[in-house]
Protein backbone atom coordinates (compact mmCIF):
# COMPACT_ATOMS: atom_id res chain seq x y z
CA UNK A 1 0.00 0.00 0.00
CA UNK A 2 2.99 2.01 0.85
CA UNK A 3 3.67 2.74 -3.56
CA UNK A 4 0.19 4.10 -3.49
CA UNK A 5 0.64 6.55 -0.60
CA UNK A 6 1.95 9.07 -2.89
CA UNK A 7 -0.84 8.81 -5.42
CA UNK A 8 -4.04 8.64 -2.44
CA UNK A 9 -2.78 12.33 -1.25
CA UNK A 10 -3.45 13.73 -4.37
CA UNK A 11 -6.58 11.13 -4.75
CA UNK A 12 -8.13 12.60 -1.42
CA UNK A 13 -7.32 16.18 -2.22
CA UNK A 14 -9.58 15.87 -5.42
CA UNK A 15 -11.89 13.93 -3.67
CA UNK A 16 -12.04 17.15 -1.06
CA UNK A 17 -12.33 19.34 -4.36
CA UNK A 18 -14.87 17.39 -5.75
CA UNK A 19 -17.09 18.46 -2.84
CA UNK A 20 -17.62 22.00 -4.42
CA UNK A 21 -20.82 19.92 -6.27
CA UNK A 22 -22.13 19.25 -2.52
CA UNK A 23 -25.12 20.49 -1.17
CA UNK A 24 -22.86 22.99 1.65
CA UNK A 25 -20.59 24.25 -1.15
CA UNK A 26 -23.84 24.99 -3.33
CA UNK A 27 -25.92 26.33 -0.72
CA UNK A 28 -22.39 28.84 0.67
CA UNK A 29 -22.43 29.72 -2.97
CA UNK A 30 -25.86 30.86 -3.17
CA UNK A 31 -25.53 32.74 0.23
CA UNK A 32 -22.50 34.91 -1.75
CA UNK A 33 -24.90 35.87 -4.59
CA UNK A 34 -26.78 37.34 -1.22
CA UNK A 35 -23.69 38.83 -0.09
CA UNK A 36 -22.44 40.19 -3.51
CA UNK A 37 -25.90 42.08 -3.82
CA UNK A 38 -25.59 43.65 -0.24
CA UNK A 39 -21.60 44.54 -1.40
CA UNK A 40 -23.12 46.02 -4.62
CA UNK A 41 -25.91 47.91 -2.86
CA UNK A 42 -23.37 49.48 0.13
CA UNK A 43 -21.41 50.74 -3.01
CA UNK A 44 -18.45 48.48 -2.47
CA UNK A 45 -16.91 48.22 -5.87
CA UNK A 46 -15.93 45.23 -7.67
CA UNK A 47 -12.20 44.83 -7.01
CA UNK A 48 -12.76 45.29 -2.98
CA UNK A 49 -16.05 43.23 -3.13
CA UNK A 50 -13.38 39.98 -4.78
CA UNK A 51 -10.64 40.76 -2.19
CA UNK A 52 -12.57 40.35 0.73
CA UNK A 53 -13.53 37.07 -0.55
CA UNK A 54 -10.29 35.41 -0.56
CA UNK A 55 -9.19 37.37 2.85
CA UNK A 56 -11.94 37.19 5.26
CA UNK A 57 -13.94 33.91 3.85
CA UNK A 58 -16.18 34.06 6.86
CA UNK A 59 -19.73 34.98 5.28
CA UNK A 60 -20.67 37.01 8.86
CA UNK A 61 -17.05 38.64 9.45
CA UNK A 62 -17.68 40.21 5.51
CA UNK A 63 -21.32 41.35 6.30
CA UNK A 64 -19.81 43.40 9.25
CA UNK A 65 -16.88 44.58 7.43
CA UNK A 66 -19.16 46.16 4.96
CA UNK A 67 -21.66 47.11 7.54
CA UNK A 68 -18.71 49.22 9.58
CA UNK A 69 -17.78 51.04 6.29
CA UNK A 70 -21.39 52.31 5.60
CA UNK A 71 -21.69 53.51 9.16
CA UNK A 72 -18.37 55.19 8.39
CA UNK A 73 -16.56 54.31 11.68
CA UNK A 74 -12.95 54.22 12.54
CA UNK A 75 -10.51 51.62 11.24
CA UNK A 76 -10.02 50.31 15.11
CA UNK A 77 -13.54 50.47 15.31
CA UNK A 78 -14.04 48.67 12.41
CA UNK A 79 -11.16 45.81 13.34
CA UNK A 80 -13.15 45.22 16.79
CA UNK A 81 -16.06 45.29 15.43
CA UNK A 82 -15.16 42.14 13.17
CA UNK A 83 -12.41 40.95 15.44
CA UNK A 84 -15.14 40.26 18.51
CA UNK A 85 -17.48 38.55 15.62
CA UNK A 86 -14.88 36.22 14.46
CA UNK A 87 -13.59 34.89 18.25
CA UNK A 88 -15.93 32.09 17.20
CA UNK A 89 -13.78 30.96 14.26
CA UNK A 90 -11.07 29.92 17.36
CA UNK A 91 -12.77 26.98 18.47
CA UNK A 92 -14.06 25.69 15.44
CA UNK A 93 -10.64 25.70 14.47
CA UNK A 94 -9.56 23.88 17.51
CA UNK A 95 -12.13 21.60 17.79
CA UNK A 96 -11.67 20.87 13.59
CA UNK A 97 -7.75 20.64 13.74
CA UNK A 98 -7.88 17.16 16.24
CA UNK A 99 -9.80 16.06 13.91
CA UNK A 100 -7.45 16.41 10.61
CA UNK A 101 -3.85 16.44 12.04
CA UNK A 102 -1.65 13.76 12.45
CA UNK A 103 1.49 13.41 14.78
CA UNK A 104 3.62 14.71 11.43
CA UNK A 105 1.35 17.21 10.37
CA UNK A 106 3.43 20.57 10.31
CA UNK A 107 1.94 23.06 12.31
CA UNK A 108 3.06 25.84 9.77
CA UNK A 109 0.66 24.17 7.14
CA UNK A 110 -2.55 24.13 9.39
CA UNK A 111 -1.55 27.60 9.95
CA UNK A 112 -1.57 28.16 6.17
CA UNK A 113 -4.84 25.90 5.97
CA UNK A 114 -6.52 27.48 8.80
CA UNK A 115 -7.40 30.43 6.35
CA UNK A 116 -9.83 28.61 4.50
CA UNK A 117 -11.96 27.51 7.35
CA UNK A 118 -15.28 29.04 8.27
CA UNK A 119 -18.47 27.41 9.04
CA UNK A 120 -19.57 25.59 6.00
CA UNK A 121 -15.64 24.33 5.90
CA UNK A 122 -16.27 23.43 9.34
CA UNK A 123 -19.22 21.83 8.85
CA UNK A 124 -18.31 20.08 5.82
CA UNK A 125 -15.71 18.31 6.71
CA UNK A 126 -16.93 17.46 10.45
CA UNK A 127 -19.70 15.37 8.67
CA UNK A 128 -16.81 13.72 6.09
CA UNK A 129 -13.96 13.45 8.17
CA UNK A 130 -14.80 10.01 9.27
CA UNK A 131 -14.63 8.29 6.19
CA UNK A 132 -11.17 9.64 5.43
CA UNK A 133 -7.78 7.98 6.44
CA UNK A 134 -6.31 10.21 9.12
CA UNK A 135 -3.12 10.42 6.73
CA UNK A 136 -5.23 12.40 4.02
CA UNK A 137 -7.91 14.02 5.90
CA UNK A 138 -5.83 16.94 5.64
CA UNK A 139 -5.41 16.42 1.45
CA UNK A 140 -9.30 16.39 1.91
CA UNK A 141 -9.44 19.11 3.89
CA UNK A 142 -7.15 21.43 1.33
CA UNK A 143 -8.83 20.30 -1.73
CA UNK A 144 -12.29 21.46 -0.52
CA UNK A 145 -11.04 24.23 1.24
CA UNK A 146 -9.07 25.52 -1.23
CA UNK A 147 -11.35 24.88 -4.12
CA UNK A 148 -14.45 26.31 -2.71
CA UNK A 149 -12.50 29.41 -1.98
CA UNK A 150 -11.36 30.01 -4.90
CA UNK A 151 -15.01 29.33 -6.63
CA UNK A 152 -16.27 31.70 -4.16
CA UNK A 153 -14.02 34.61 -5.57
CA UNK A 154 -14.42 33.53 -8.89
CA UNK A 155 -18.43 34.04 -8.48
CA UNK A 156 -18.35 37.56 -6.71
CA UNK A 157 -16.07 38.68 -9.91
CA UNK A 158 -18.43 37.35 -12.51
CA UNK A 159 -21.87 37.94 -10.53
CA UNK A 160 -21.02 41.61 -9.43
CA UNK A 161 -22.11 43.49 -12.57
CA UNK A 162 -25.63 41.76 -12.59
CA UNK A 163 -26.87 40.92 -8.79
CA UNK A 164 -28.13 44.40 -8.76
CA UNK A 165 -31.23 43.74 -10.88
CA UNK A 166 -31.85 40.47 -8.21
CA UNK A 167 -35.46 40.60 -7.01
CA UNK A 168 -36.31 41.78 -4.18
CA UNK A 169 -37.77 38.37 -2.82
CA UNK A 170 -35.10 36.10 -4.18
CA UNK A 171 -32.30 38.38 -2.26
CA UNK A 172 -34.31 37.84 1.15
CA UNK A 173 -34.71 34.01 0.21
CA UNK A 174 -30.93 34.28 -0.30
CA UNK A 175 -29.98 35.58 3.00
CA UNK A 176 -32.64 33.55 5.06
CA UNK A 177 -30.83 30.51 3.03
CA UNK A 178 -27.95 30.77 5.27
CA UNK A 179 -29.12 30.61 8.99
CA UNK A 180 -31.52 27.89 7.68
CA UNK A 181 -29.09 25.91 6.45
CA UNK A 182 -26.70 26.07 8.88
CA UNK A 183 -29.30 25.25 11.50
CA UNK A 184 -29.81 21.94 9.86
CA UNK A 185 -26.39 20.96 8.92
CA UNK A 186 -25.13 21.93 12.55
CA UNK A 187 -28.01 19.60 13.99
CA UNK A 188 -27.09 16.66 11.52
CA UNK A 189 -23.25 16.71 12.15
CA UNK A 190 -23.27 16.83 15.40
CA UNK A 191 -22.38 13.81 17.00
CA UNK A 192 -22.53 14.41 21.12
CA UNK A 193 -25.38 15.12 23.11
CA UNK A 194 -23.62 18.35 24.26
CA UNK A 195 -23.24 19.50 20.88
CA UNK A 196 -27.42 19.35 20.90
CA UNK A 197 -27.93 20.78 24.18
CA UNK A 198 -25.07 23.70 23.14
CA UNK A 199 -27.39 24.25 19.96
CA UNK A 200 -30.15 24.71 22.08
CA UNK A 201 -28.68 27.31 24.57
CA UNK A 202 -26.95 28.88 22.37
CA UNK A 203 -30.29 29.69 19.64
CA UNK A 204 -31.41 30.99 22.85
CA UNK A 205 -29.09 33.01 24.40
CA UNK A 206 -27.90 34.74 21.60
CA UNK A 207 -30.84 37.04 21.52
CA UNK A 208 -31.21 37.25 25.00
CA UNK A 209 -27.13 38.65 25.21
CA UNK A 210 -28.29 40.57 22.26
CA UNK A 211 -30.37 42.77 24.73
CA UNK A 212 -27.98 43.03 27.59
CA UNK A 213 -24.62 43.47 25.77
CA UNK A 214 -25.15 43.49 22.16
CA UNK A 215 -21.18 44.37 20.99
CA UNK A 216 -20.32 40.83 22.74
CA UNK A 217 -23.76 38.91 22.26
CA UNK A 218 -22.36 35.86 20.23
CA UNK A 219 -19.14 35.71 22.22
CA UNK A 220 -21.20 35.92 25.95
CA UNK A 221 -23.59 33.07 24.18
CA UNK A 222 -21.00 31.00 23.00
CA UNK A 223 -18.61 30.60 26.32
CA UNK A 224 -22.24 30.63 28.78
CA UNK A 225 -23.69 28.25 26.49
CA UNK A 226 -21.16 26.60 25.38
CA UNK A 227 -20.06 25.70 29.60
CA UNK A 228 -23.08 25.55 30.27
CA UNK A 229 -24.10 22.76 27.62
CA UNK A 230 -20.75 20.73 28.52
CA UNK A 231 -21.65 20.50 32.61
CA UNK A 232 -25.53 19.22 31.83
CA UNK A 233 -23.56 16.77 29.57
CA UNK A 234 -21.24 15.58 32.08
CA UNK A 235 -24.28 15.32 34.83
CA UNK A 236 -26.50 13.39 32.44
CA UNK A 237 -23.62 10.96 32.02
CA UNK A 238 -22.57 10.55 35.58
CA UNK A 239 -26.88 10.41 36.62
CA UNK A 240 -26.86 7.29 33.79
CA UNK A 241 -23.82 5.35 35.47
CA UNK A 242 -25.14 5.69 38.66
CA UNK B 1 -9.83 58.59 13.70
CA UNK B 2 -8.80 57.13 10.64
CA UNK B 3 -11.37 55.61 8.42
CA UNK B 4 -12.55 53.72 4.84
CA UNK B 5 -12.88 57.00 3.59
CA UNK B 6 -9.92 58.71 4.84
CA UNK B 7 -7.75 58.49 2.02
CA UNK B 8 -8.33 59.19 -2.03
CA UNK B 9 -5.03 56.53 -2.71
CA UNK B 10 -6.91 53.54 -4.63
CA UNK B 11 -4.93 51.00 -2.49
CA UNK B 12 -6.25 52.49 1.16
CA UNK B 13 -9.49 50.85 0.89
CA UNK B 14 -7.61 47.28 0.68
CA UNK B 15 -5.29 47.86 3.34
CA UNK B 16 -8.66 48.84 5.42
CA UNK B 17 -9.30 45.48 4.14
CA UNK B 18 -6.50 43.58 5.09
CA UNK B 19 -6.59 45.30 8.71
CA UNK B 20 -10.39 45.16 9.77
CA UNK B 21 -11.03 42.19 7.48
CA UNK B 22 -8.23 39.46 6.98
CA UNK B 23 -6.39 40.26 10.14
CA UNK B 24 -9.39 40.60 12.66
CA UNK B 25 -9.97 36.69 11.34
CA UNK B 26 -7.24 35.43 10.87
CA UNK B 27 -5.83 35.62 14.17
CA UNK B 28 -8.52 33.69 15.75
CA UNK B 29 -7.78 30.99 13.17
CA UNK B 30 -4.02 31.07 14.11
CA UNK B 31 -4.99 30.71 17.63
CA UNK B 32 -7.28 27.78 17.22
CA UNK B 33 -4.40 26.33 15.43
CA UNK B 34 -1.92 26.11 18.17
CA UNK B 35 -4.81 25.37 20.41
CA UNK B 36 -6.14 22.86 18.72
CA UNK B 37 -2.13 21.39 18.49
CA UNK B 38 -2.48 20.51 22.32
CA UNK B 39 -6.04 18.91 22.66
CA UNK B 40 -6.67 15.44 22.55
CA UNK B 41 -9.19 13.93 20.25
CA UNK B 42 -12.09 12.20 22.80
CA UNK B 43 -11.07 14.25 25.46
CA UNK B 44 -12.94 16.48 28.05
CA UNK B 45 -11.25 19.90 26.62
CA UNK B 46 -12.49 19.14 22.90
CA UNK B 47 -15.98 18.79 23.75
CA UNK B 48 -16.13 21.60 25.84
CA UNK B 49 -14.27 23.52 23.06
CA UNK B 50 -16.50 22.03 20.61
CA UNK B 51 -19.69 22.74 22.90
CA UNK B 52 -18.94 26.98 23.00
CA UNK B 53 -18.17 26.51 19.25
CA UNK B 54 -21.71 24.98 18.29
CA UNK B 55 -23.37 27.55 20.87
CA UNK B 56 -21.13 30.42 19.04
CA UNK B 57 -22.43 29.02 16.20
CA UNK B 58 -26.18 28.90 17.12
CA UNK B 59 -26.25 32.42 18.06
CA UNK B 60 -24.82 33.49 14.80
CA UNK B 61 -28.03 31.60 13.40
CA UNK B 62 -30.21 33.26 15.99
CA UNK B 63 -29.11 36.59 15.45
CA UNK B 64 -28.99 36.22 11.11
CA UNK B 65 -33.13 35.03 11.59
CA UNK B 66 -34.00 37.56 14.36
CA UNK B 67 -31.99 40.77 13.41
CA UNK B 68 -31.10 40.40 9.27
CA UNK B 69 -29.26 42.21 7.28
CA UNK B 70 -30.08 43.28 3.89
CA UNK B 71 -33.75 42.23 1.87
CA UNK B 72 -34.33 39.83 4.71
CA UNK B 73 -35.21 42.97 7.16
CA UNK B 74 -37.72 43.69 4.62
CA UNK B 75 -39.82 40.41 5.87
CA UNK B 76 -41.66 40.29 9.13
CA UNK B 77 -40.16 38.21 11.73
CA UNK B 78 -43.27 36.57 12.17
CA UNK B 79 -42.74 35.10 8.93
CA UNK B 80 -39.05 34.25 9.39
CA UNK B 81 -39.66 31.96 12.68
CA UNK B 82 -42.48 30.31 11.34
CA UNK B 83 -40.41 29.47 8.25
CA UNK B 84 -37.53 28.27 10.33
CA UNK B 85 -39.39 26.48 12.82
CA UNK B 86 -41.48 24.33 10.39
CA UNK B 87 -38.30 23.81 8.50
CA UNK B 88 -36.43 22.54 11.10
CA UNK B 89 -39.22 20.35 12.31
CA UNK B 90 -39.48 19.08 8.80
CA UNK B 91 -35.65 18.68 8.84
CA UNK B 92 -36.44 16.28 11.93
CA UNK B 93 -39.36 14.36 10.90
CA UNK B 94 -37.75 13.57 7.23
CA UNK B 95 -34.89 11.50 8.75
CA UNK B 96 -32.74 14.78 9.22
CA UNK B 97 -32.43 15.75 5.09
CA UNK B 98 -30.97 19.11 5.29
CA UNK B 99 -32.21 19.72 2.04
CA UNK B 100 -36.21 19.23 3.18
CA UNK B 101 -35.81 21.16 5.79
CA UNK B 102 -34.52 24.20 3.60
CA UNK B 103 -37.27 23.32 1.05
CA UNK B 104 -39.86 23.80 3.51
CA UNK B 105 -38.23 26.98 5.33
CA UNK B 106 -37.51 28.91 1.88
CA UNK B 107 -41.17 28.01 0.57
CA UNK B 108 -42.65 29.28 3.36
CA UNK B 109 -40.81 32.60 3.79
CA UNK B 110 -41.82 32.90 -0.10
CA UNK B 111 -45.32 32.03 0.29
CA UNK B 112 -45.24 34.47 3.83
CA UNK B 113 -43.65 37.18 1.52
CA UNK B 114 -46.88 37.13 -0.98
CA UNK B 115 -49.26 36.89 1.56
CA UNK B 116 -48.52 40.03 3.66
CA UNK B 117 -48.13 41.91 0.36
CA UNK B 118 -51.41 40.74 -0.48
CA UNK B 119 -52.21 41.69 2.97
CA UNK B 120 -50.95 45.28 2.70
CA UNK B 121 -52.52 45.36 -0.38
CA UNK B 122 -55.93 44.58 0.51
CA UNK B 123 -55.25 47.30 3.34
Amino acid sequence: MSISSGQSGAFWFLKGARGIASLPAIILMSAFVGFCGFAVEAGVPLGEAVFMTGMIWALPAKVLLVGSILAGVSLPAAFITVALSSIRLMPMVAALIPEIRTEKTPTWLLLLLSHFIAITAYVFTMERIRDVPREHRVSFFAGFGMTVTTANIILVAVIYSTVANLPAMVAGALFFLTPVYFLTSIWASTRDRAGHIAMVVGLALGPLFHQVAPEFDILYAGLVGGTLAFVIDRFWKSGARS
Amino acid sequence: MISYQSFEAWWWPYVFIAIAGWLATDIWRWLGVLVGNRLKQDSAALTWVRSVATALLAAVIAKLILYPVGELRNVPVEVRLVAVSVGFAAFLIFGKRIWVGIAVALGLLVAGQFLTSALIAAG
